[in-house]
């Protein structure tokens, strides 16, 4: 029997799984799918910023697109840190694809950079 | 920028964007000043995701969240005017004047209603009592929050977190992904102020420890922050005595509650409520005040941005209709009883179909199994089961209000 809390909406159900699938605790089929997937691939979406080349943003936001493995969570900032964006960009567009291998792209979420000046 | 306006919004946060978007789009002629160089207000550094369920049924990140509404409040046209601080406002006949610090100079402008939507500031260490020196190191939850996501500023090696509110635990989560080492989060209460959700995925997910009834007494180091000292604390709230504790750290960050910003509104003298801190309105968010309408966090704090937006909604299509014909409110208090702490709006203005209200609650205590219920004059116009409440979370009731007498009672049953 394993206790979680569903992180997905926040209600923040409190969850109670076992090894033969059963949850109880949500108030929600979502909660039951987050549960199963928390006992055997618990996944997170990261979120942080990256550097840039321009002085007037030196960081932007950017996040994973899907989830990634929970345990990758803090490589996956320090792979992000290394990165330096140097051109224009929109809003959406993917700023490293399939990080660490996981197969999820990282994506800009600002559209600060469309149009900003290099120096 | 033109001499004469319908409406002008004050703020380009959530609440500010979402007013003059829905005033613009009801046919007022609107003009958004906002003091930063940019619009999105607070949501531009809060990078984390979480933004959105409500009102998209997305998750998305806060400047992806602002985004939408900037996009949209563009294709209006409106006027905008950015780093412009807005230094005044007096009353004349049939409207207000607003004068603005740009850096072209002062501007006056001239509008027939007016929609403050300034958001919040945090408390800060001067409101929370600390003994010792004031040592650098030493900042607000949202300044570091500031200073990593939007200058790329690293400030803590080893940090304490005072204070369990969300913006705390998420900055926890942020501090642990680049690289800090966050010693813990201390909360006065015998209870956590964020989301239990935030308690999971910021500290649970980390390994950071969460101590609750236990607070900063005294910083230590007179330069740079060396430690503070933890003590325990009773139930009313007082350091207990020989539980003193040093915890070496560089860095305090203090996440001890939000207050509306309202300096503005007080100038003008628009009653305020003492529980909120923001001003009375009714359901239309108008302020005691005809022609002046609030909206967002300056009127009572969210945790939710997407309920900012709606009130900011609200907002805006009021004020366009304030301006297309002035009607004589006729209002009607909201009577808080039983376990509820607070209600948004304070009043009803039963002359403008309150068909479709939206209450904003919050319990003044946790509960189990109840029922809210509204009620005017013995008739039940509105019942809601809860399974859990916490006066954490704010309670959203959309409630048909068109058999309003002449008060309305909100309980818990
Ligand atoms: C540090 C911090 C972190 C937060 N994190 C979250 C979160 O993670 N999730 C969440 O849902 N909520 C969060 N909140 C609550 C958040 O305030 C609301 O969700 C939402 O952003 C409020 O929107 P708003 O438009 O009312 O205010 P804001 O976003 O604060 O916007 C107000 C705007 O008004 C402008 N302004 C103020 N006075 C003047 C003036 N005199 N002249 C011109 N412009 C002026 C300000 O510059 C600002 O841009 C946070 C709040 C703070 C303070
Ligand atoms: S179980 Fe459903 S309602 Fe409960 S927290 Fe999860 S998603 Fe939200």
């Amino acid at each position: 029997m394993k206790k979680m809390i569903c992180i997905i909406c926040p209600n923040g159900c409190e969850l109670e799984a076992d090894d033969e699938e059963h949850v109880t605790g949500n108030l929600c089929p979502r909660g039951r799918t987050f549960a199963l997937q928390e006992l055997k691939d618990p996944r997170r979406s990261v979120s942080t910023t990256c550097r840039t080349v321009f002085p007037d943003i030196p960081v932007v936001p950017v996040r994973t697109e899907q989830e990634i493995p929970k345990h990758l969570m803090k490589d996956t900032v320090r792979a992000i840190s290394e990165i330096v964006i140097d051109r224009h960009m929109r809003i959406g567009e993917t700023v490293a694809a399939d990080i660490l291998n996981t197969g999820v792209n990282v994506v800009l979420c600002t559209d600060r950079l469309k149009e900003v000046d290099h120096d | 920028m033109k001499e004469k306006y319908d409406v002008i919004v004050i703020g380009a946060g959530p609440a500010g964007l979402s007013a003059a978007l829905s005033a613009s789009q009801n046919g007022a002629d609107v003009l958004i000043v906002e003091r930063e160089n940019e619009p999105g207000g607070i949501l531009k550094q809060c990078i984390h995701d979480g933004f959105g369920l409500h009102r998209y049924g997305e998750k998305l990140t806060g400047p992806e969240y602002a985004y939408r509404d900037i996009v949209h409040l563009e294709e209006t046209g409106s006027d905008t005017a950015y780093s412009a601080f807005v230094l005044d406002i007096s009353e004349q006949d049939e409207g207000w004047q607003v004068t603005l610090s740009m850096r072209s100079g002062l501007h006056t402008v001239w509008t027939k209603a007016l929609i403050l939507a300034t958001g919040c500031r945090e408390r800060t260490a001067r409101q929370v009592f600390i003994h010792g020196d004031r040592p650098s190191g030493v900042y607000t939850a949202g300044t570091v929050q500031n200073f990593i996501n939007l200058r790329g500023w690293m400030p803590a090696k080893r940090a304490v977190i005072l204070g369990s509110g969300d913006i705390g635990l998420i900055m926890a989560r942020r501090l642990s992904l680049e690289g800090a080492e966050v010693l813990g989060v201390y909360e006065a209460k015998n209870r956590p102020g964020g989301l239990m959700r935030n308690i999971a995925q910021c500290l649970e997910d980390f390994n950071i420890p969460l101590y609750l009834s236990k607070t900063v007494t005294r910083t230590i180091g007179k330069h740079r922050l060396e430690a503070v000292e933890i003590m325990d604390v009773d139930d009313d709230m007082e350091p207990v005595s020989g539980t003193a504790e040093i915890i070496p750290c560089d860095t305090l960050i203090l996440s001890v509650g939000l207050i509306p910003e309202n300096e503005l509104a007080e100038s003008i003298g628009i009653k305020l409520s003492d529980q909120t801190h923001g001003p009375l309105v009714d359901q239309n968010m108008e302020t005691m005040k005809d022609g002046v309408f609030a909206a967002g966090n300056c009127v009572s704090v969210n945790d939710l941005a997407d309920y900012v937006s709606e009130n900011g909604i609200t907002a805006g299509k009021a004020a366009a209709s304030y301006v297309r014909q002035k009607q004589k409110r006729e209002l009607i208090p909201v009577k808080k009883l039983n376990g509820i702490g607070v209600c948004v709006p304070q009043y009803i203005d039963k002359t403008s179909e309150p068909g479709n209200a939206v209450l904003y609650l919050r319990s003044d205590d946790d509960y189990r199994d109840r029922e809210i219920r509204l009620e005017s004059e013995g008739k039940i116009l509105l019942t809601k089961k809860m399974k859990t409440i916490h006066s954490a979370e704010i309670i959203r009731l959309e409630a048909d209000l068109s058999g309003i007498g002449a008060e309305l009672e909100v309980k818990l049953i």
